[in-house]
């Protein structure tokens, strides 16, 4: 696979703040990349810098095989679309939609603008909109528009900035389908910067694991949710979030911190860290009681708060059967769905 | 018995705008009501209106038995959170917390204990002397939650005050929140637009749309029988399929496909519904659709299809990949299919 864009070394520092320590990234030219970090992990900055907003401190940037670090925005050929929507207000969607073709030096025949306005809001299914002023708009709306704004232009790459966290939940979540849908039909290389971990494993071809500057792991989103390479990645991964708990080898099991045996041990020795996500312990056919705390109906499936071996686990459960507080049940951890990690020194 | 009872409770606005058309709402002792809606639907007007904030044009509101329509929000004694705010910088951890209680004249003892006690609940104990530019993200939300929830009010009313952290932060946050309000027993209305968060949060939903209240009643209920399509559509992530056709010799008929019903459904247009966890990949199933897009969400998939009838998701295994373009056979858990009148959208 041949690299589209290219991002070897690249730091940015703000003062005493290092929003970027060394960044190495690839990019295929018909790929969509998921940056995934909670606030202030240095999302946007590493966007920004792409786009030529910011200048890296150190490091290169390449862009189809060409050195693209201190080149301006305007000459890399990129689109940004940020999580406000940013309209003219007072334009006509219409409008919106040309202004970036109107730029001075394109020199852009009038019916190719028309075609292309034509395209984006047939894409993106505004066409309806055209002629109304862009504050009428829904929120929705809005941001289709302004996703419109930016692929009018047929840009080499296309960022998005946290596109739909101003959208409400439902909103959110159609957009989302019809985002990756859109992607395919476009097909320019995209980065998708969220701290949204649905967002981040749906739409993806690769995610980047982002957080104070640095990228912690990257990969295919069964593979950073199936094995995250540590209890930080993992824990950015998932609703309801994983569980981490002590162990230890004895003998031919992993022992939990009160000395009761949890699962069959295949390989490893000595003092573990264990993760399990909680849609990989089933609630029954185990040796270890635990009881039930919370019974929370989340729609499709139980999520149980369960106290177990001297920790609180979740266990997501489809509802074949139902929970109440207080029950004993005896859950069972799908070795196979197991994650074991060096021990952490915790020092938080 | 109902300690709020909000009788015909009505906001038309100075330009003709009515936010809420005359709901009836009540919220038992202890009880943790959550209103959800889309953006519009009047939710945080209702709030704000039993807080005081908003005058009603129209209606009644009593908290514990009295009258309140007409009380100034400071003489209501409920507990406004809007969002965990950010913390006085001068102030130690103990003292920001401590200062609602001050504000109100506590003498320093209750104080003291009050605050000791919240503290303790919070395993923020270690932190008391600190502050909040000495404090991590994480622990800086909760000490603004310990600090927003230590006062005992006779009713808490919490405005989306989740919206702008972190998801991982947020699943953490609204689990504190319901700990400390099944620990307190304070009566609670919380807003939001995010229908995940209110089925985990809440003993009782009350959905609202256009200034009205769609269906009130456990998050079980509403799951699994909405009144109305537009309640079965906003619940549930993603919300319920529909399929529109018609019934005739005790079948379901839409273009492309036929169902044998089991029960008595009453002739003529129809619209049927099932949610994506009840729809199955079967070979020979009675509905062929083609594979739109695979969305991998980690502990499940969201398969989107289009039919001759329509668009449909289905939930699928997280293991079992669908090809985009290939073609599936589709079949529906018969006892969980739901009819709705195509004009009015309600439940039949």
């Amino acid at each position: 696979m041949a690299a589209w864009l290219q991002l070897r070394g690249v730091a940015r520092r703000f003062g005493a703040i290092a929003a970027l320590r060394g960044i190495d990234l690839a990019l295929a030219a018909d790929e969509m990349l998921v940056v995934l970090g909670p606030t202030g992990a240095g999302k946007t900055t590493l966007l920004r810098t792409i786009a030529g907003l910011e200048t890296p401190d150190a490091g290169c940037i390449e862009m189809a095989g060409e050195d693209v670090t201190h080149q301006p925005p305007a000459a890399r050929d990129v689109a940004f679309v940020f999580q406000n929507f940013a309209l003219y207000p007072d334009w006509s969607v219409r409008r919106n939609l040309e202004f970036p073709l109107l730029a001075p030096g394109r020199n852009m025949p009038r019916d190719e603008i028309e075609q292309r306005v034509g395209w984006a809001a047939g894409l993106l299914r505004i066409e309806g909109h055209l002629d109304r002023p862009a504050a009428q708009l829904s929120g929705g709306e809005m941001q289709r528009v302004a996703i419109g704004r930016a692929i009018v232009r047929r840009p080499r790459l296309f960022l998005l900035d946290e596109p739909l966290t101003n959208l409400d939940a439902k909103l959110r979540e159609a957009l989302r389908v019809e985002l990756a849908l859109l992607r395919r039909d476009l097909g320019i290389p995209m980065i998708y910067v969220t701290h949204d971990q649905t967002e981040a494993l749906s739409m993806g071809d690769r995610v980047a694991v982002l957080d104070a500057g640095r990228i912690l792991q990257e990969g295919a989103p069964e593979e950073i949710y199936r094995r995250p390479a540590s209890p930080l990645v993992a824990r950015q991964l998932g609703q309801p979030a994983i569980n981490i708990l002590e162990v230890e080898r004895v003998g031919d099991e992993w022992v939990g911190t009160t000395g009761v045996g949890l699962l069959a041990a295949v390989a490893g020795d000595g003092k573990k860290t264990l993760g399990i996500r909680p849609e990989d312990i089933a609630p029954d056919g185990g040796q270890v009681p635990g009881v039930v705390r919370v019974v929370e109906d989340a729609g499709a499936v139980w999520i149980l708060l369960v106290d177990w071996a001297g920790t609180a686990i979740r266990i997501m459960t489809p509802k074949r059967r139902g929970f109440a507080p207080g029950e004993e049940i005896y859950p069972r951890v799908n070795p196979q769905r197991a994650v074991f990690w060096p021990r952490e020194e915790e020092n938080r | 018995m109902s300690f709020l009872v909000c009788r015909q409770l009505q906001k038309t606005y100075d330009d003709g705008t009515e936010a809420v058309k005359g709901i009836d709402l009540a919220c038992g002792e202890g009880e943790f009501a959550v209103l959800l809606g889309p953006s519009g639907c009047g939710k945080t007007t209702t709030l704000r209106m039993v807080a005081g904030l908003e005058k009603p044009t129209r209606g009644h509101i009593a908290l514990g038995g009295r009258d309140i329509t007409g009380l100034a929000p400071s003489a209501r004694d409920v507990g406004f959170v809007f969002q965990f705010y950010a913390l006085y910088p001068h102030l130690n951890v103990e003292e920001n917390i401590g200062f609602p209680l001050a504000s109100m004249g506590l003498a320093p003892r209750e104080i003291a204990d009050r605050v000791g006690e919240i503290v303790a609940r919070l395993g923020l104990t270690g932190l008391v002397g600190r502050y909040p530019r000495q404090l991590a993200g994480g622990d800086q939300q909760r000490v603004a939650l310990a600090r927003a929830m230590v006062r005992r009010p006779q009713i808490w009313l919490m405005d989306e005050p989740l919206g702008t952290l972190d998801a991982d932060l947020r699943l953490e946050m609204r689990e504190l929140i319901r700990a400390q309000q099944l620990d307190a027993g304070i009566a609670t209305i919380y807003v939001t637009h995010d229908q995940e968060e209110a089925m985990s949060l809440a003993d009782r939903v009350v959905v609202m749309e256009g200034g009205e209240i769609r269906q009130n009643g456990p998050a079980a209920e509403v799951y699994d029988r909405p009144v109305d399509l537009f309640v079965a559509h906003f619940i549930g992530s993603p919300g319920m399929n529909f399929i529109d056709g018609e019934i005739a010799d005790g079948r379901f008929v839409a273009p492309g496909l036929e169902l044998v019903l089991d029960g008595q459904v009453r002739p003529g247009p129809i619209t049927f519904g099932v949610r994506p966890e009840f729809v199955r990949a079967v070979v020979d199933g009675p509905l062929r659709a083609t594979v739109k897009l695979d969305e991998y969400l980690g502990a499940s998939r969201n398969i989107h299809l289009e039919a001759e009838c329509g668009r449909l998701v289905m939930r699928a295994e997280d293991e079992r990949r669908f090809e985009v373009g290939t073609e599936v056979g589709l079949d529906f858990a018969p006892a969980h299919l739901l009819f709705f009148d195509p004009v009015s959208g309600a439940r039949l």
